[in-house]
C-alpha cells in the first residue's frame, strides 16, 4: 500500500524532491536519487515523520537499515520512536560475529550481514529500505518500509506476502 | 574539545555502550564499534542530544555525513538543527555530477565525492563521522566543502583515538568529540 491515492499533503513535496536520474549506474536504469530529498529539511523531516506517525506506538523494537541509504533514513525513525538499529552491511564491514543472507540481484549475487546479538528471538522489526536476515533469528517482521517503490519491477511480490509501505510509486514516462 | 573534561552525566553511558574489537580489521587494530551503542535507544539518543544541544540555533545550514557510519549520526543532527543533509560518499555510488578528493591512507590511497550543488558558497557546515583516527577522512571533508565556498565551522565525532594525532591534522579547525579512546 502506499499513501499515493489518499495522498498526504506532505506526499507532493517530498515527490518533487527526489531526482531521477537516467542510465545510472547503467544505461537504461532511471536512477531514483534521494540526495536531492535530503537537501530540504522540511520534505526531509516530513519523510521521516510520515513513517513514525505509522509505526510510533506499535511495540517496534528493532529498525534495521540496509548500508548505505537505508543508514540515512532508518537511525532517525528508531530514534523517533524508541527502537534500536540495527545496521546490514556488506560482507567484511562488521567487526564482530555475524550472520549473512546471500541474495540474488538482477544480474548476479550479494551478500549481506548482521550482528550475532543484535536482535533477538521475539523483538519486532521494521525493514527500512530493503529485505533480509531477521527472519532467521526468529524476529517477526512488521513491515517493510521504504520511500521509493518502482511498481514494475514487482519487488513487493518478492516479500512473500510481508507488508510493505511506500511513500512514492514511480513509473518510467511510456 | 571533547565533551569528556567536563563530564555531562550521559557521557559515561555512551562510553560504556562502546564495544571495542581487537584486531579488527587487521592485527593490532583496536575497532571501536558503535553499532553496540545503536541498540540502546537512550544511549543513541542522548548522542544526537549532546551534539544537538552544541549546534543548535548556530546558523548551521550543512550537515556532511561521510559513508558510512557518519550516515547514521549526520542525519537525526541534521534533521534537529533544521540543515540539509549531505552525503559523502566512496567514488562512483552518487548517480549526479561531482567534485572529488583524494586522499591518502596509511596504506594505499582513497576518494571522497559530494554532489555538486548540494553545497552554496556561504554555508556554514559541519562534518560528521562517527570517529576521528588519523583525520585524513576528515580533511578530504573539509576540502571537499571548502572547495565550494563553505565554511566548515567544526568536525563532530562520537570517538577520538587522540594517539593518532588526528586532531592535528585539521588544520586548526575545531573538533569536538564525545569520547576519548586510549
Amino acid at each position: 500500500m502506499s499513501d499515493y491515492r489518499d495522498e498526504d499533503p506532505r506526499i507532493h513535496g517530498i515527490r518533487t524532491k527526489i531526482r531521477v536520474v537516467p542510465n545510472f549506474p547503467k544505461p537504461g536504469i532511471m536512477f531514483q536519487d534521494i540526495t536531492t530529498l535530503l537537501l530540504d529539511p522540511k520534505a526531509f523531516k516530513d519523510t521521516i515523520d510520515l513513517f513514525v506517525e505509522r509505526y510510533k506506538g506499535k511495540n517496534i523494537s528493532v529498525v534495521a537499515g540496509i548500508e548505505a541509504r537505508g543508514f540515512i533514513f532508518g537511525p532517525p525513525i528508531a530514534l523517533a520512536i524508541g527502537a534500536k538499529f540495527v545496521p546490514m552491511r556488506k560482507p567484511k564491514k562488521l567487526p564482530g560475529k555475524v550472520i549473512s543472507q546471500d541474495y540474488t540481484l538482477e544480474y548476479g549475487r550479494d551478500r549481506m550481514e548482521m550482528h550475532v546479538g543484535a536482535v533477538e528471538a521475539g523483538d519486532r522489526a521494521l525493514v527500512v529500505d530493503d529485505l533480509i536476515a531477521t527472519e532467521r533469528v526468529g524476529a517477526e517482521v512488521v513491515e517493510c518500509a521504504c520511500v521509493i517503490e518502482l511498481p514494475e519491477l514487482k519487488g513487493r511480490e518478492k516479500l512473500n506476502g510481508k507488508p510493505l509501505y511506500v511513500l512514492l510509486e514511480y513509473y518510467p514516462e511510456a
